[in-house]
């Protein structure tokens, strides 16, 4: 089993390096491609690498501000791993939090090594016929330079947040063998694909619609990628025993703590403060406080919108809804937080609270299990925050810059262009990566089985899984 | 001598002791259950979805009393746990045959 996880992740690894080697020698600068879209204001010949950063910083003093801003950034998202982690472990129950903790752990780690090896490059390196990067493979080379690896770090905090928006979907009954060879593929090749094709100057960026497709910072690239991952994978896998009554009705399984839900909600929402306003990848531009401004506003209204619709539904103020609710906001907002003001952001949320609801008790009613929402949460709203990009960007923002042209979307009069735009990189995103998360852990249940067995998911995963009870001196129901 | 065992709400149990260290009664066991009576589950709410707990928890005294004073405890018990809903509890009466204090040995009345 072990074996066979080491085995796969090396394969993928030496398969992708050596179409990399070979690709490297004949890749040359495509003359299409002057849309630097993520990297920060590059000259148009690439200086040499500076490994030291001296170099760098004697060419313009003023650049340590953005290195500290963005780096600062990145240590914010790379805490939203805790907030997944207590979110996903408070929805769920006692008898599996060990198994969700370790899940949590390692897809950072075994999703830093396949972003490293293989997944940046092929999200950064050198465009190849707006499909994919070819070049900076382990981070080798002319990688090896301050400005290269200061946009490693921030991308692998972003690739290591899509992993982990799956492991929700997917609680309580996946194998944990199997949740460490879907993580490598997601990191090595699902998500830097299609963020080639958004940020790494691929396709969708250079659609004839609008700007092209535009995702300030990842509701589509991040968000909608887990999301549909993550139903592929709860469609896959099967909800989980007890979840639907003999007359196929849902039933509730409430999670064990609601104090560590809402804790990680808050990490959550404090981490996208570094999410949103550093994707930027410049303290130069004073963009970011509109962006803090905005993403602050859609967690708000998310959290409102939700608490209000399920106390129309209830007669309750329900935690599990609300702390979506905010989720959703934030989640929704990522893709425009750069391109549309307050109020816009205050609408956005408040449709996003509502859509999280109706997806969520929708998706259950369809047969779907997802124990804590991520597909409602990142999927759903992912989807939506794309599209309210094409309505609300208001014309002060450009293409990833403080400079013009501005992107205007149909309510400001801008036209339909870029609406077309956001919904084409939309379906792509969703189709994507529903058909290579189903690929995946349906090739995954085939050669390597993908659920516990029934004895193991009643009692648990935690012991026979990983020998250690998360609460061993507590009784546990199971 | 008889065993009392009540089974009261868990926010009753100290106006109860409190009543019954007035009587100078001899000590008492407490163990933390679950279950119900007529009072049946209650209905909670998860993510919009209802379900309802059958078992709810509860607290179990047991007392050993000579038999003269068993009226007198119960009744104690009774006025303290009362709150007049659906869910107060019960009390069950019990023979005991014998009682030994474990540090003496002595047994009987002297043991309570």
């Amino acid at each position: 089993m072990k074996r066979l996880v080491l085995v796969l992740m090396l394969a993928v690894i030496l398969m992708v390096s050596a179409i990399g080697v070979v690709s490297a020698e004949e890749a040359t600068n495509p003359p299409g491609v002057e849309q630097v879209t993520v990297a920060p204001p590059a000259s148009p010949a690439d200086p040499a690498p500076d490994p030291s950063g001296a170099a760098t910083l004697a060419a313009d003093p003023g650049i340590a501000l953005d290195f500290v801003w963005v780096l600062i950034c990145a240590f914010l998202v790379f805490l939203m791993q805790a907030g997944f982690a207590m979110v996903e472990g408070g929805f769920c129950r006692a008898k599996n939090v060990t198994n969700l903790m370790m899940k949590n752990v390692m897809d950072v780690a075994m999703g830093s090594i396949a972003y490293f090896a293989v997944g940046f490059a092929l999200m950064f390196g050198a465009d190849k016929m707006g499909l994919f990067g070819t070049d900076g493979w382990f981070l080798g080379g002319a990688f090896y330079d301050v400005d290269k690896y200061k946009l490693f770090i921030f991308q692998l905090v972003f690739a290591a947040t899509a992993a982990t928006i799956v492991s929700g979907a997917v609680a309580e009954r996946l194998k944990f063998s199997a949740y460490l060879i879907y993580s490598v593929i997601i990191s090595a090749v699902v998500y830097p694909i299609y963020g080639h094709w958004v940020w790494g100057g691929g396709w969708l960026s250079t659609l004839p619609y609008g700007m092209g497709h535009l995702d300030f910072a990842g509701s589509g690239v991040v968000h909608l990628i887990g999301g549909a991952v993550g139903l592929a994978g709860a469609i896959a896998v099967g909800p989980r025993f007890g979840k639907f009554g003999a007359d196929g009705k849902p039933k509730a399984i409430p999670g064990h703590s609601m104090s560590l839900a809402a804790l990680g909600t808050f990490i959550l929402w404090f981490g996208w403060f570094g999410f949103n306003p550093g994707s930027t990848l410049s303290a130069h531009e004073l963009r970011i406080s509109v962006i803090a401004v905005n993403t602050n506003m859609a967690a708000a209204a998310g959290a409102v919108a939700a608490m209000t619709l399920m106390y129309f539904k209830t007669k309750k103020y329900d935690i599990g809804m609300t702390l979506n609710g905010a989720l959703a906001g934030l989640v929704a907002i990522t893709a425009p937080c750069a391109w549309v003001e307050a109020w816009a952001a205050v609408v956005i949320g408040l449709i996003a609270g509502v859509l999280v609801v109706v997806s969520v008790l929708a998706l259950e009613n369809m047969g779907v299990d997802d124990p804590v929402g991520a597909v409602s949460v990142h999927g759903v709203n992912g989807f939506w925050g794309l599209i309210s990009l094409g309505l609300f960007a208001d014309g002060t923002y450009g293409n990833y810059t403080t400079d013009g042209p501005f992107v205007t979307g149909l309510l400001y009069g801008g036209g339909s262009g870029q609406l077309i735009a956001q919904a084409i990189g939309a379906v792509v995103c969703l189709a994507w990566a529903f058909i290579m998360g189903m690929i995946i852990f349906k090739v995954i249940d085939l050669v390597h089985g993908l659920r516990v067995n029934p004895v193991e998911e009643l009692e648990g995963l935690d012991v026979y899984e990983h020998g250690t009870p998360a609460y061993p001196n507590f009784w546990i129901q199971r | 001598m008889q065993k009392i065992t009540a089974v009261i709400r868990p926010d009753r149990l100290e106006d109860v002791r409190a009543a019954l260290e007035k009587k100078g009664y001899p000590g008492l066991m407490l163990t933390r259950i679950e279950g119900h009576g007529r009072q049946k589950g209650v209905s909670q709410q998860y993510r919009g979805r209802e379900y309802t707990i059958e078992m709810l928890p509860k607290l179990k005294l047991e007392i050993v009393v000579n038999g003269e004073d068993v009226q007198d405890i119960v009744d104690t018990i009774i006025d303290a746990a009362r709150t007049g809903n659906v869910g107060d509890g019960k009390i069950f009466l019990s023979p005991v045959t014998e009682v030994f204090r474990i540090r003496t040995g002595a047994k009987g009345k002297e043991a309570l």
